[in-house]
């Protein structure tokens, strides 16, 4: 049958639509074998680029040791956002809260008034990493996501024991313009955050990313960090994120009960 | 294996004679694009040589069954699952890279280049030499890739691939960087002069004027290209 479909001349309506078909089914079976048979290589890779920037953002990397053994320090955990409880029956370890975030029945819609991380939707829970040295915990990694120029940045911010000092922050995805607004990869900006604090005196965000540079004399220069130059507005996305996913819509409750126990469960 | 004069006429003739990029003037938006380091424009020469050879030998293996009416749609087809199958092999085996490359490597399907090497050689040809021919165009196009990274990156950031060659002036050294050469446009700078020398060289490249402008009634006609 496919001997006669060959010998049709090449213009005939029948075999341009045989034609059509047969490059449509070997393309698409080559395309899915390779999508199939690569996936779990890739997930290995995604998880591993996660943990290895999970440990940056909290200065963990250490030469000549490799991620996972450094990742043993950190306990991966599952907060309810709204009431800053641990979430018991949920497996830490396994939990995709990007998943989740897309799932009508995990995640909430976000007034559009509250909304200044332009992300529309969160997951209920969110996975935090702890930092531990022995039973004390040395700092929170929690995860923050926003809208910047073209592209929705996800990423972690790091804080102290304190729950208000800034141990890093950076970002694992993103496509903002390289060289501008992709600079908040640039190891020089990002050591900008290093000390920097979230909170003022009452709890409330004043993290504050300035057009410019930082007058360190300035009363309020540990809530200020130098904007990105030519990158107004991924700065201004960064900026919003972290007032939106550390102040009361966000990670507050989970912040407020941990400075009161010490992150105790 | 003694190589026949036309296969070795494929294989070499793009480097610098034909080349893709200089002579033809087609794929500069990604040799713009990916050129900021060695690295990355090292593995999108080796993404885009290989969609070219494969895309040209199976085109050039059906070529003879596939409809005028719809050969366009069948080459893009074929192009466009190649580069879906080495950005899933990226993604496997070189993730950092290809995160970086993002979507670049996807952009390969409309790179004139691929497409232009198969309607242009592959669609008339036989297998091996369209195999060959796409080989000998990737290579064109990784040899302006790889000079205009190796400037973009030595000058820009004082390293190749990642190593620090010329200490910068920020972390104690004496090289100021140059940051322009981290932007778009110094690639349009650099792949200008490389033109500007190889047709130098080679003074048959230069195209005759598309017109003349004659002394009484000079006007210029604004054509864009």
């Amino acid at each position: 049958m496919i001997k006669d479909m060959l010998a049709l001349p090449n213009d005939s309506t029948k075999k341009t639509i045989f034609i059509a078909l047969a490059t449509c089914l070997v393309c698409s079976v080559l395309v899915s074998v390779a999508a199939v048979a690569l996936k779990p290589m890739q997930e290995a890779n995604k998880a591993y680029d996660k943990k290895r920037n999970i440990l940056q953002i909290a200065g963990l990397m250490e030469e000549g040791k490799s991620v996972d053994e450094l990742f043993q320090q950190i306990e991966p955990r599952v907060v309810n956002v709204d009431t800053g409880e641990y979430v018991a029956d949920v497996d830490a370890t396994t939990y995709d809260q990007r998943k989740a975030s897309n799932d009508p029945a995990q995640n909430v819609l976000i007034d559009k008034a509250d909304d200044v991380a332009g992300i529309k939707r969160r997951a209920k829970y969110a996975s935090v990493y702890l930092v531990k040295d022995g039973d004390a915990v040395k700092s929170y990694i929690l995860p923050i996501k926003g809208y910047g120029l073209w592209s929705t940045l996800y990423g972690f911010i790091a804080l102290e024991a304190d729950a208000k000092t800034v141990v890093g922050l950076g970002y694992y995805e993103h496509a903002e313009t390289p060289g501008l607004g992709g600079e908040v990869d640039n190891p020089g900006w990002k050591a900008k955050w290093v000390g920097k604090q979230v909170y003022g005196p009452n709890n409330e965000v004043l993290i504050d990313v300035v057009k410019g540079a930082v007058d360190p004399a300035s009363k309020t220069a540990m809530y200020e960090v130098d904007g990105l130059s030519g990158a107004t507005l991924t700065s201004v996305g960064v900026e919003n994120m972290l007032h939106y996913w550390l102040g009361e819509q966000g990670f507050t409750p989970y912040l407020e009960k941990v400075r009161a126990t010490g992150g105790e469960s | 294996m003694k190589m026949s004069p036309e296969a070795k006429h494929n294989l070499l003739d793009p480097l610098i004679g034909n080349n893709p990029i200089t002579l033809q003037i087609l794929g500069i938006c990604s040799a713009l694009a990916v050129t900021t380091s060695l690295k990355t424009a090292l593995l999108m020469s080796m993404a885009l040589t290989l969609v070219t050879a494969f895309s040209g030998a199976s085109i050039s293996a059906i070529r003879n069954h596939i409809p005028g009416s719809i050969r366009i749609i069948v080459q893009m087809t074929i192009i466009a699952s190649l580069v879906i199958v080495v950005d899933q092999l990226l993604k496997a085996f070189a993730y950092d890279t290809a995160k970086q490359l993002s979507v670049f490597v996807g952009l390969i399907i409309t790179n004139c280049i691929v497409m232009g090497r198969a309607e242009a050689y592959a669609m008339k040809n036989p297998v091996g030499l369209s195999f060959l021919d796409g080989i000998g165009n990737g290579l064109g196009y990784s040899l302006v890739l790889i000079v205009v990274a190796f400037f973009r990156e030595l000058f820009g950031a004082g390293a190749l691939l990642g190593y620090q060659i010329l200490p910068l002036t920020t972390e104690g050294g004496w090289y100021q960087s140059n940051g322009m050469l981290l932007l778009p446009p110094s690639a349009f700078f650099i792949i200008g002069l490389m033109i500007w020398a190889i047709r130098a060289w080679k003074p048959e490249q230069n195209e005759a004027p598309d017109f003349v402008i004659h002394e009484s009634h000079s006007h210029s006609t604004g054509e864009a290209h």
